[in-house]
């Protein structure tokens, strides 16, 4: 099977780009990351179809000069479902903005139990550590303000 | 029964047509609850009805339907096999006993904010991805049957959109959207390699392909399928997201979910690869891995939720080493296991949302006295928890047994490994259901550790062990959200929240809602109905191994249908 040298290469640098994005806290960003991913596997799944060649229309060319429509259409499906995760994730990023006005990944809250457990020491009350949540709100402005180095200093 | 010639097969698309076409009834009907809910059941029982039909018709052999008559590789083709069907029938089943649980749930919580016109459109749909996702006889229909289902969960987890399930959710979606992407690759690959989608083709055509190749596509699917079934190490996202979700949805989840995953792994297996030492070692070690440390994390947790979940992780290990065996005794067996673990883990879970529902909590260190208060939902706890563990005569010991048996048979250093791991898990397991059980059933309410009677009361970031109910506190508690917290229902959960452990020193016996447990009731009785039946259920699975590891009566049987023959490139 021949395939495009320069499809590859795009595929390659999206794949990179978008793992870049997934790893990042922003959610937005890991949305993005999400849809170059997508964009970059799509571009995987037409190269799995083959050379280009003339469009798939009965009647304009022989059929062995055709492209693959099959992948075509596969890849259509894929546009779609992709999108409607993109505009779900939106929404629910939205309403993670809306309940506590960040665009973070909120940590799990056993993790963040343990690490101020850690940060304490082991003897303190677990319960008293829980209702002090609303501390992450600030903790989260600094870092929306500032640089990545608060959110490695908080880690 | 023997159902007329050409019945099942025009019956056959019927489990994914009906939920979608209720699905939009739903829709159209939102505002009239009574309405939805009858459409909702009926489609759902009719479904549960036409998979027995699809059972008995399936059994002289697989049935195949080609999709608008379009020929294979362009069509899509729709198969009913041995396999399929069982799991088309239990997960109906199991999915219609959920929702009537839901429903009771909904109605005595009789909240007028609760979104049903989103919970019944959106199930539907869930049932309708699941249903695809078993019949289909295509790669990149399996893909769309697993977005259709997975869309819908992303819904049902995060319904009411509080603070926890939007966290959960968020993680839960990145997950299962890089597992569908892996899953996509997986799909270029194989056209890639074979230029056909059709499983049946596929089967025949990936012989010609050099193992170096097979081998990577094989695994880039497996890594899919492994995240979707939730295999140690790609398990870590469950027992996160799960929890979180209304009792109802974790029930359906935990039944259904995972096992579409674990379907996919054993289709991938004994359709496409048959042959392939490598991964089955890889997936010896896997299952391994998962059944140990799954069960040391259940030990480890002390909200009932959780350590159900990690049961439900540790038990995937046991289906996913009967897999790896690759013989017709080990597949059979693990076959067995799935159809037992989805009644019992739905039922554990359901049971779960009564324990919230009666005591307030689901955290074992606020517990005590739930056998006093409520016998019956002690007996409903009592009964899937020993049958998960594995006590005989109960269908969870006949499915282990069956794979320790098929180990043994096996007789590779591996397999001794694992029949060791799967005895080690199943006492583990028992020991969580234990500690679950005496602390919170059995264990008097005088000994429950001194706490702020307070703190179970709805207020303002009430704290809670878990951390999960603060902000369902906070926001309004929507279907199923658990126990009613909201201050609207404040006085309610005055009377429950906290108290039977307070109270139970009076013995007050706390009534159980209805239709809740009736559904629940329903499900461990099918649970132990497995046990009754679990000759012939297992006669019926070993036959449906030996016609998958044979793959012959898949194959012929699509390739009768398709005339299509000619290469597509």
């Amino acid at each position: 099977m021949t395939t495009s040298w320069l499809l590859l290469m795009l595929i390659a640098v999206l794949y990179t780009a978008g793992v870049y994005l997934l790893l990042d806290r922003s959610l937005t960003r890991v949305l993005l990351g999400i849809l170059v991913l997508g964009n970059a596997t799509n571009l995987l799944v037409i190269s799995a179809g083959g050379p280009t060649g003339a469009a798939a229309l009965v009647g304009r060319a022989p059929e062995a000069a055709m492209s693959d429509a099959l992948v075509q259409a596969l890849v259509l499906t894929a546009i779609v479902i992709t999108l409607g995760v993109a505009a779900f994730l939106l929404a629910i990023i939205h309403r993670s903005w809306t309940l506590d006005r960040e665009d973070d990944l909120t940590e799990d809250t056993e993790d963040r139990s343990v690490r101020r457990r850690l940060a304490r020491g082991e003897q303190v009350d677990e319960d008293e550590l829980d209702t002090t949540g609303c501390e992450e709100v600030s903790d989260t402005d600094d870092d929306r303000a500032g640089s990545e180095a608060g959110a490695e200093a908080q880690a | 029964m023997n159902p007329a010639p050409g019945l099942v097969e025009s019956l056959l698309p019927l489990p994914v047509l009906l939920p979608l076409l209720g699905a939009g009834a739903a829709l159209v009907l939102a505002g009239r609850p009574t309405a939805q809910r009858t459409v909702s059941v009926g489609v759902l029982a009719a479904v549960v009805a036409i998979s027995a039909v699809l059972l008995a018709g399936a059994a002289g052999g697989p049935k195949v339907v080609t999709v608008g008559s379009w020929p294979a590789p362009l069509g899509i083709t729709l198969v009913a096999d041995g396999l399929s069907t069982v799991m088309l029938l239990t997960s109906m089943t199991v999915t219609l006993l959920v929702l009537l649980y839901a429903i009771g749930q909904g109605t005595s919580d009789d909240d007028a904010r609760t979104p049903v016109s989103i919970f019944h459109p959106t199930y539907l749909v869930l049932t309708a991805g699941v249903a695809d996702a078993f019949l289909s006889g295509d790669l990149f229909n399996l893909y769309v049957g697993f977005e259709v289902l997975l869309m819908a969960s992303y819904v049902l987890l995060t319904l009411g959109g509080t603070r926890s399930r939007v966290r959960a959710g968020l993680t839960y979606v990145v997950v299962n959207v890089l597992s569908s992407l892996v899953f996509l690759i997986g799909i270029a690959l194989v056209y890639a390699a074979v230029g056909t989608l059709n499983l049946a083709q596929i089967s025949v055509r990936m012989a010609s392909v050099p193992p170096g190749t097979q081998l990577a596509i094989h695994l880039v699917l497996l890594t899919a399928f492994g995240i979707k079934a939730a295999v140690f190490p790609l398990s870590a996202w469950l027992p996160d997201s799960y929890p979180t979700a209304a009792a109802p949805v974790t029930a359906v989840f935990a039944g259904l979910l995972t096992k579409v995953g674990v379907y996919s792994i054993i289709r991938t297996q004994t359709l496409l690869f048959p042959i392939s030492p490598v991964a089955d070692d890889v997936l010896m070690i896997a299952a391994l891995a998962t059944m140990v440390i799954g069960a040391l994390g259940a030990i480890a947790q002390e909200d009932l939720k959780r350590v159900l979940s990690f049961t439900l992780v540790s038990h995937i290990g046991y289906m996913v080493f009967g897999v790896a065996l690759a013989t017709p005794a080990g597949l059979g067996a693990a076959i067995f296991y799935v159809v037992h673990h989805i009644t019992v883990q739905a039922a554990l879970f359901c049971v779960a949302g009564l324990v919230e529902r009666v005591g307030g909590s689901t955290s074992t260190t606020r517990l005590a006295g739930l056998a006093a208060a409520s016998p019956l939902l002690a007996v409903l706890f009592f009964l899937p928890a020993i049958n998960l563990g594995g006590i005989p005569p109960l269908s969870g010991f006949v499915g282990k047994l069956g794979l320790v048996e098929a180990g043994v048979q096996d007789g590779s250093v591996l397999a001794w490994l694992l029949v060791g791991g799967a005895a080690l898990t199943s006492l583990l397991t028992l020991y969580a259901m234990a500690k679950v059980w005496v602390l919170a059933f059995w264990r008097p309410v005088d000994q429950l550790p001194a706490e702020e009677p307070a703190d179970d009361r709805a207020g303002p970031a009430g704290p809670d062990r878990s951390g999960r109910s603060d902000d369902e506190d906070r926001y309004p508690v929507l279907i199923g959200a658990g126990p009613p917290r909201g201050p609207g229902t404040a006085a309610y959960s005055g009377e429950l929240l906290g108290t039977p452990a307070r109270r139970a020193g009076e013995r007050t016996r706390v009534a159980l809602p209805a239709l809740m447990t009736g559904a629940t009731v329903a499900l461990v009785t099918v649970g132990l109905a497995l046990t009754v039946v679990a000759g012939a259920l297992y006669a019926y699975t070993d036959r449906a191994a030996g016609d998958l590891l044979a793959r012959t009566p898949y194959v012929s049987a699509v390739f009768s249908q398709t005339v299509d023959t000619r290469v597509t490139r």
